[in-house]
């Protein structure tokens, strides 16, 4: 018999006056018996309208039915088959407005919880999981991949299980990309990140770090050196601010700065090389995941107060709900409908205040969300010592002004098809190199397609050449 | 793992590291930078390329040490590594078509200024090379830059070496004494180079000067590097680090990388302690 309770079995979680004060992972997981509780609630419909809406395509009623009678390994290995990375997947895809949202079970009630159902399975594995990984026949074909974030593990970790002999360049000291470097360890501890990367190196994926594609190498090279292949999942790039005067004030970070030294360059723990302004009063400009996961990240570091300012609305914030609501349970203070117009200096340059003016919603534009408009004479300053912008990213020019040929859009992304494909023949792209700033899974559900799309590629080279 | 081939001391506190690094020596261009992390546990600092040799897999690179990090650098000895070098990053030095050039060098900044002369140089164009330092001890690359030099003026603020004062003085006097240069190669401590850039805005020579701000990534993702050139924001790791030094902020950019000057100086002066406890 299905559980028909209505609500989703409550994940533990560390309690906000707690967490505010550690690094630590905030979600806690379901216990075996919330999980096999939870399981129990999917009808196991036939027409499984939860993995249309998943980007990998994971067979989510069948990796449930497995959590159910228990046989959590087995689900592991369900999951497995489509994602490369289910433990983070598990933590940080949005699955509100992808499988969840097309669970049936969500008509009336809660849908099954999906995500933290993948993220016990995946957990479960990965503490318990002992064995080796068999590596697969090798088919003597090389694929370069540029960048080790979500695109990029995911496409090199499909090509390796399909035999080929794939290479990750990554510019950063270690690989994870915004996995590493931008969410912070208490929402995905890297612990989790380095496991999911060992067992791609254990399938046989070699990763080289401290090579800027563009820079120590270029695509051609890559090329000239005997790849057949090259996936481009090089990430987001430059970050965007607004050009308001006092920007380049002491005090004022990038979201993509203040987040890579904290996560990164673990810049949070005492006696840490790599410094950080540790302000009492913090503004986070944006309303987007990457603005809570600053916010928070400011909070732990010690601040009084922390400052979410958004220029819409409450329902216009494009954070998952979950990361509002944890950031909300952490004191954050939400400055909606409200612009910064200034940031002002104190006698040292250093950041003193934020001028901002209130704002009302007007008719929606382009984007469909509802324009903000000035309020007049709505001028205020509230008094931060640290500002950090989380507006957003342009595409990084470095690949791009090296590689003839290849097509962009006229904001930088990089052109693809359906498939994949860019402009060059042989060069593949996904992730927020061809999207501009989105998110995970997404990423990861592009990196699987060039996958797909570089495996025909070569196959049909190789067939020809038998021909 | 990157091996330190070489390691000399130029002065009390300027060392001079030549590291293997094979795809950085091969790409290397006068004008660019390195990222390097001492350890696993340090933080990434950005140092201008020194010079490089291609056949031996080597990238040269001079450093001062002023904070905890190149101090934990120049506890590395000849035959042992460092975590992390990635380069060459940032756009080389532009000098093609230029036919005679200054090139004014401050303190260690000379280090960067060298490769540059150097190029100029080989290239053919005529090298007027002005090289200042605080004092005589700390004195580097005499010897190197009167090899690829037309003419070389030594400066030292005190006088114990060379002409006494500043470059800005040396580059005034020659210029008064009608030298015509298609540009000024200008590499040195921030105030240096506003003040070279001043002097050379009143006759309208062309400066171009190498910044090198705060950096974490070195490939514009972070953003902390940003200055202002001519009333635009730039990143000096993409866009840089050289800049048209007439359109420069250095007001901004001197403010800018004192930001963690209370946080750098303790870390020093522990890194300092440790070493002493150790010894």
């Amino acid at each position: 018999m299905p559980n028909m309770s209505l609500k989703k079995n409550e994940m533990p979680a560390q309690p906000p006056e707690v967490r505010i004060k550690n690094f630590l992972e905030v979600a806690l997981g379901y216990t075996k018996e919330q999980a096999i509780d939870e399981a129990k609630r999917c009808l196991n419909c036939k027409h499984r309208p939860c993995v249309a809406g998943c980007p990998v395509r994971i067979n989510i009623p069948d990796f449930i039915k497995e959590v159910a009678e228990g046989n959590f390994e087995k689900a592991y290995e369900i999951i497995a088959l489509s994602s490369s990375l289910p433990a983070v997947c598990g933590r940080v895809c949005p699955q509100e407005t992808q499988c969840e949202q097309k669970c049936v079970r969500g008509i009336k009630g809660e849908p099954v919880a999906i995500g933290r159902l993948e993220r016990f399975v995946a957990d479960w594995h990965n503490e318990r999981f002992t064995g080796k990984i068999t590596r697969p026949e090798p088919n003597g074909h090389r694929v370069a991949v540029i960048g080790s974030g979500p695109a990029g593990l995911t496409c090199a970790g499909d090509l390796a299980k399909k035999g080929y002999d794939v290479t990750i360049f990554e510019a950063l000291h270690t690989p994870g990309g915004v996995l590493v470097y931008g969410i912070p360890e208490f929402r995905l501890p890297k612990e989790i990140v380095k496991k999911e990367i060992d067992a791609l190196k254990e399938l046989g994926v070699k990763i080289k770090t401290n090579v800027v594609i563009g820079k120590t190498l270029s695509i051609d090279e890559l090329f000239e050196e005997g790849y057949e292949a090259v996936f481009i999942g090089s990430g987001a790039g430059l970050p965007r601010f607004m050009g308001i005067k006092g920007e380049n004030l002491k005090g004022v970070y990038s979201a993509n700065e203040f987040l890579t030294r904290v996560n990164l360059m673990k810049a949070y723990k005492e006696n840490n090389a790599t410094p950080i302004l540790r302000a009492g009063r913090v503004a986070v400009v944006g309303g987007g995941n990457v603005a809570m996961d600053a916010a928070r990240c400011a909070k732990r570091l010690g601040a009084d107060e922390v400052y979410i300012v958004y220029r819409r609305g409450e329902k216009e914030l494009p954070a998952r709900a979950e990361e509002i609501e944890h950031a909300k349970e952490e004191g954050i203070i939400f400055k909606l409908l409200t612009n910064p117009v200034e940031i002002l200096p104190d006698e040292n340059k250093f950041v003193k205040g934020i001028k901002c003016v209130e704002m009302t919603l007007g008719e929606p534009d382009e984007s469909g969300r509802r324009r903000p408009i000035v309020k007049p004479d709505s001028e205020f300053i509230l008094d931060v010592e640290c500002v950090i912008m989380a507006i957003g990213t342009s595409p990084n020019p470095l690949i791009k002004s090296t590689t003839q040929n290849l097509a962009t859009e006229k904001w930088g992304g990089i052109v693809t098809d359906e498939k994949g494909r860019t402009s060059r023949e042989g060069v593949f792209a996904g992730g927020d190199a061809v999207t501009g700033a989105a998110t995970v899974i997404l990423a990861m559900g592009a990196g699987k397609t060039a996958a797909e799309s570089i495996d025909e590629y070569i196959q049909s080279k190789e067939n020809a050449r038998r021909a | 793992m990157f091996k330190i081939l070489k390691k000399v001391s130029l002065n009390p506190t300027v060392t001079r590291m030549d590291i293997y690094a094979p795809a950085v020596a091969k790409k290397a261009q006068p004008g660019q930078f390195i990222i390097l992390r001492v350890d696993s546990e340090g933080e990434r600092i950005p140092l201008t390329i020194a010079d490089y040799d291609r056949e031996k897999g080597s990238v040269t690179i001079i450093y001062q040490i002023v904070g905890a990090t190149t101090a934990l650098l120049d506890r590395k000895a000849e035959g042992e590594y460092i975590s992390d070098f990635v380069g060459p990053l940032g756009k080389p030095t532009e000098t093609e078509g230029l036919k005679k050039v200054a090139v004014v060098g401050g303190g260690v900044g000379c280090a960067i200024a060298y490769p540059i002369a150097k190029k100029l140089h080989e290239q053919g164009a005529e090298v007027h090379t002005i090289a200042g330092f605080r004092t005589k001890d700390l004195v580097i690359l005499e010897d190197e830059f009167r090899a690829v030099s037309d003419k070389l003026v030594m400066m030292t603020d005190d006088g114990s070496y060379g002409e006494k004062g500043l470059v800005t003085n040396a580059l005034k006097a020659l210029l008064d004494s009608g030298e015509q240069y298609d540009e000024v190669i200008a590499i040195g401590p921030l105030i240096m180079m506003k003040f070279v850039s001043a002097l050379t805005k009143e006759y309208g020579v062309k400066t171009v000067v190498s910044m090198n701000p705060i950096m974490i990534d070195g490939t514009g993702m972070c953003g902390g590097c940003r200055l202002t050139v001519g009333g635009e924001v730039k990143f000096a790791c993409v866009d840089g680090p050289d800049f048209d030094g007439h359109l420069v902020d250095f007001d901004e950019a001197m403010d800018r990388v004192s930001m963690y000057k209370s946080f750098e100086k303790h870390e020093y002066e522990k890194t300092c302690n440790l070493f002493k406890k150790a010894e």
